[in-house]
């Protein structure tokens, strides 16, 4: 049985890293779901991409930090922040997609 | 004080400048008797246009506030105070601001005291040079840099490192107010000038600079206090509503970054690898292994931006289901009509379609392709090369919208609700970022400390 990702994340969110990047952090409630997470590579740039819609191309980093079991990924922004036809200058809630994971 | 002192103490009294704070906080704070008090109030987070501009964020009343605190008790103590990234964007109209701000305080506290005042503004000219033999760097994402840009670039600012700082504490000067700056500078360069380590003073500013939202729960506008020591350094909440975990101070270096554990800076970077987190009871967190690399060069990363044109909006609500349905091509079908007409009037200018209920958050990387909401909230936003043609780029569209006789279309009167008469309204010059860079800098040579006695 597939279960959602708020069974084990806390937190699930977006902010622009600068003007031209996005990050999303992913971070879990428990170490052993983190750690479960990491080994099974249950996130990887391409499922981001394929998730948002993007190419591989535009996901720069998936970083794993073990100190607060997190998972953060950075992607390139669709465009820079507040140029023209900006849709979300803080970034702050492109995390939607997210909260659709399961595993 | 002297590099002998077995510790040193941190009052971070708020994330942003004008954000505010609880009194009581900061009275905890003061009470542990800090030998710093400083803030940063800087952020590109808000966009191009506040650095564009020069205009603050925040606002003056709630700065003026945060400030009269900050100053009135850390002059009455003899504790330095250190302000960065002065209005926000920390060019010399935000700096010029802050320092008018904090002459009135001390007008009204009958204060007085030595101010250090640093722009980091930096000449066009020197990055033109240094543009030339290639001492500019454009950031991961960022396009290079032209001449083009360069030029219609209104502000262009440093952040800058420790440095300066130290210049303006080395002159004695009990109040600092800085330009851009490296947020986590204000706070590391008091300890660094007296031998603290480097990797630990940045690493604690870095921490420290966004005050307690580091804590859990956190807070931008709650106080926190930083205790570094020879080895390590120790963060703790001021208010009995938070604490620092290891988990959330670990979990801080996370945000708004895009690699936790290498955080570059003014002349290298802060490396996390070897870092540990240790609860030591009451709400801190004791932090170890944080060292400084230095770059063989310095690099300062740089900011500006630039007028692009102005922009006027319209918003209205869109009920009728049938209209619903066909939104995509409806939308096509104006922008077609618009854009024809633009050709006839030689306007030039751009409009876009902010649609909420369907992607008007997420836009291209929205995955519900099919709305489903029963009303939809439809955002004009005209950008022109003059305010004229913004207006009217923006005028012709709605009123092309409102009357658009689609298919099927039972609803002939209108196919907009306006919530507001005028429905249009103009927003003033669009700017967007046109510097992002690394420039390879000599920060003794710039940025002098201006010192004023304010009596």
């Amino acid at each position: 049985m597939k279960k959602n990702i708020l069974k084990v994340a806390r937190v699930i969110r977006s902010k622009n890293a600068g003007p031209y990047e996005l990050t999303l952090d992913i971070m879990f409630k428990r170490p052993r779901d983190f750690e479960m997470f990491r080994k099974r590579r249950l996130i990887t740039g391409a499922k981001i991409a394929r998730l948002y819609g993007v190419p591989v191309s535009h996901i720069l980093k998936v970083v794993w930090f073990e100190p607060s079991h997190a998972v953060k990924i950075t992607m390139k922004r669709w465009i820079p922040s507040g140029a023209t036809g900006e849709s979300d200058v803080y970034g702050a809630q492109q995390h939607a997609p997210l909260l659709n994971l399961s595993f | 004080m002297n590099r002998t002192s077995d510790e040193f103490r941190i009052l971070s009294a708020t994330a942003i400048l004008g954000y505010g704070f609880p009194e009581q906080s900061f009275q905890n704070g003061l009470r542990k008797k800090p030998h710093l008090i400083a803030a940063d109030a800087g952020s590109t987070d808000p966009g191009p246009y506040y650095l564009g501009v020069g205009k603050s964020f925040t606002s003056r009343t709630g700065v003026k506030r945060d400030l009269r605190l900050m100053i009135r008790e850390g002059v009455r103590r003899g504790i330095p105070v250190v302000i960065g990234s002065a209005g926000g964007s920390g060019a010399r109209p935000h700096v010029d601001w802050c320092e008018a701000i904090i002459r009135e305080i001390a007008r009204e506290e009958r204060l007085r005291f030595t101010l250090g005042i640093i722009y980091s503004d930096v000449p066009k000219s020197l990055v033109g040079r240094a543009l030339a033999r290639k001492a500019v760097k454009p950031l991961a994402c960022v396009p290079r840099l032209t001449r083009e840009a360069l030029d219609a670039t209104t502000h262009l600012v440093a952040q800058i490192g420790v440095e300066p700082f130290i210049r303006a504490l080395d002159r004695k000067c009990d109040v600092i107010l800085c330009g851009r700056s490296y947020d986590p500078a204000v706070f590391a360069a008091l300890p660094i000038r007296l031998g603290y380590d480097p990797g630990l003073a940045l690493h604690l500013g870095k921490i420290l600079e966004c005050a307690a939202i580091a804590a859990t729960p956190g807070s931008g506008a709650d106080c926190a206090f930083g205790t570094l020591k020879k080895d390590s350094f120790i963060v703790e909440a001021l208010s009995d509503v938070r604490r620092f975990t290891p988990q959330s101070t670990a979990a801080h270096t996370l945000y708004e970054k895009s690699d936790p554990v290498h955080l570059p800076g003014p002349g290298g970077e802060i490396d996390l690898t070897q870092c540990s987190f240790t609860d030591i009871g009451g709400g801190r967190v004791e932090v170890r292994g944080s060292r400084f690399v230095p770059t063989r060069k310095n690099w300062v990363k740089i900011e500006g931006a630039r007028p692009v044109g102005f922009r006027s909006v319209s918003i209205a609500g869109i009920r009728d289901p049938m209209m619903i349905r066909q939104i995509d091509s409806i939308i096509e079908a104006v922008q077609r009509q618009v854009k024809s007409l633009l050709r006839r009037e030689r306007l030039r200018g751009e409009v876009f379609f902010h649609v909420y209920g369907r992607d008007g958050v997420m836009g291209r990387m929205e995955p519900v392709k099919k709305t489903r909401s029963h009303e939809l909230c439809m955002l004009l936003d005209a950008v022109g090369e003059t305010e004229e043609a913004a207006e009217t780029l923006l005028s012709l569209t709605r009123s092309t919208l409102l009357h658009y006789g689609y298919p099927g279309r039972v609803a002939t009167a209108g196919n907009l609700a306006f919530p507001f008469s005028p429905s249009d309204a103009t927003m003033g010059v669009v700017y967007e970022f046109s510097v992002y860079h690394l420039l390879e800098l000599d920060e003794r040579r710039l940025f002098p400390v201006y010192v004023r006695n304010i009596s």
